[in-house]
């Protein structure tokens, strides 16, 4: 076990909003971990700040004792929370400019799972629904074999029966030695295949913890736990 | 399918409970192998952490055991496996009597109805 993502004193702000204070936090690898938090409580801009699509305001972010830069890109795989394909290409185009674009891209398996979710490939994003969209982009990041994988909200638009297939996606296509950190509201949803939450708010982490360790304690689920921290 | 687990226990306890009962209802015999706990997790759709706890733990008690490179398997001590039959038997009973006095009958009515319903049904 190591440490695959390291957080010190990071801090974000948004001109006079901070969106992180002091952040802490190590994540060791072969987990699942669950980002949970209310709107706007900074699940995004923690995530952003992994991938470099934001600089921190103040701290540090270590991805395998690296800094984020193109050593960490090439180990993180990221489905963002808004789509950056051009929705003029077939999917067949995107997963060769992935092939272009990551070493760890494992082609055939991406096309695997188009063919169980009856995607077509010659198909062009622009003519997909929302839900099947993301599970195009679901694939894409899944089909690498990375060492970190960051999903923000990868269940929210797709119907209940492909959440669970998502799921089990998720479940088969990783390694033991990777990591996932999954930011979501659908708590109840993913529960079972979380070993660890974070919960955090207002741009500061209240609580980190097995999900076992939770039920356990509490007597209760972390839905219905996330339900009380963060009643409105 | 995944499996049915409820929200306020902890995951790798309700998995050990069907674990056993599986091994108790005889859908594993006695010194067959385990399927892997990658396998199991994602039957279950559960984190493979959790799964392997829930391994782990089953082996503490002995019903089930690991042979270092080829995986696990049930225990073949078939006693062990009956004992463990009896004692869930003897609780659910009891949950049952319990229930009978909630409803306010008492365990000689329950037995006369128990008696009656048997035979009802044959």
């Amino acid at each position: 076990m190591s440490t695959i993502l390291e957080c010190k004193d990071l801090c974000k702000s948004y001109g006079s909003k901070t969106a992180l204070h002091n952040v802490n936090l190590a994540i060791e690898s072969g987990h699942i971990i669950g980002l949970l938090g209310p709107n706007g409580s900074g699940k995004t801009t923690l995530i952003k700040l992994i991938n470099g699509l934001l600089t921190p305001s103040s701290g540090q972010l270590y991805i395998n004792q690296n800094p984020v830069g193109v050593e960490s890109k090439k180990i993180v795989s990221y489905l963002p929370d808004h789509t950056y394909l051009e929705s003029n290409l077939r999917v067949r185009d995107v997963f060769s400019y992935f092939c272009d674009f990551y070493e760890d891209f494992e082609e055939q398996r991406a096309y695997d799972m188009l063919a169980k979710l009856n995607i077509n490939p010659s198909d062009r994003l622009k003519t997909m629904s929302k839900g099947t969209k993301e599970k195009v982009q679901l694939i894409l990041v899944m089909s690498r074999r990375a060492k970190l994988y960051v999903l923000d909200e990868p269940i929210a638009g797709v119907d209940p029966a492909a959440r669970d297939y998502i799921l089990n996606t998720i479940l088969s296509n990783y390694d033991e030695e990777a990591t996932i950190l999954i930011s979501t509201h659908l708590i109840s949803d993913i529960e079972n295949i979380l070993d660890q939450v974070i919960f955090i708010r207002q741009g500061q982490i209240c609580l980190s913890s097995s999900v076992d360790a939770i039920r356990q304690e509490q007597g209760k689920s972390v839905d219905a736990l996330f339900r009380e921290v963060f009643r409105c | 399918m995944p499996w049915n687990l409820t929200s306020d226990r902890p995951i790798f306890i309700q998995i050990m409970d069907i674990i056993s009962l599986d091994i108790i209802s005889g859908k594993y015999s006695p010194g067959e192998k385990l399927p892997s706990v990658r396998d199991l997790a994602q039957e279950a759709s559960v984190n493979p952490n959790t799964m392997q706890k829930a391994l782990s733990e089953l082996e503490r008690t002995g019903l089930v055991f690991s042979q270092r490179t080829s995986g696990r398997f049930i225990t073949e001590d078939v006693q062990m496996i009956e004992d463990l039959k009896s004692q869930k038997a003897k609780e659910k009973i009891k949950e049952f009597l319990e229930n009978m006095e909630k409803l306010g009958v008492n365990h000689e009515e329950t037995i006369a109805l128990v008696t009656q319903t048997l035979k009802g049904e044959q």
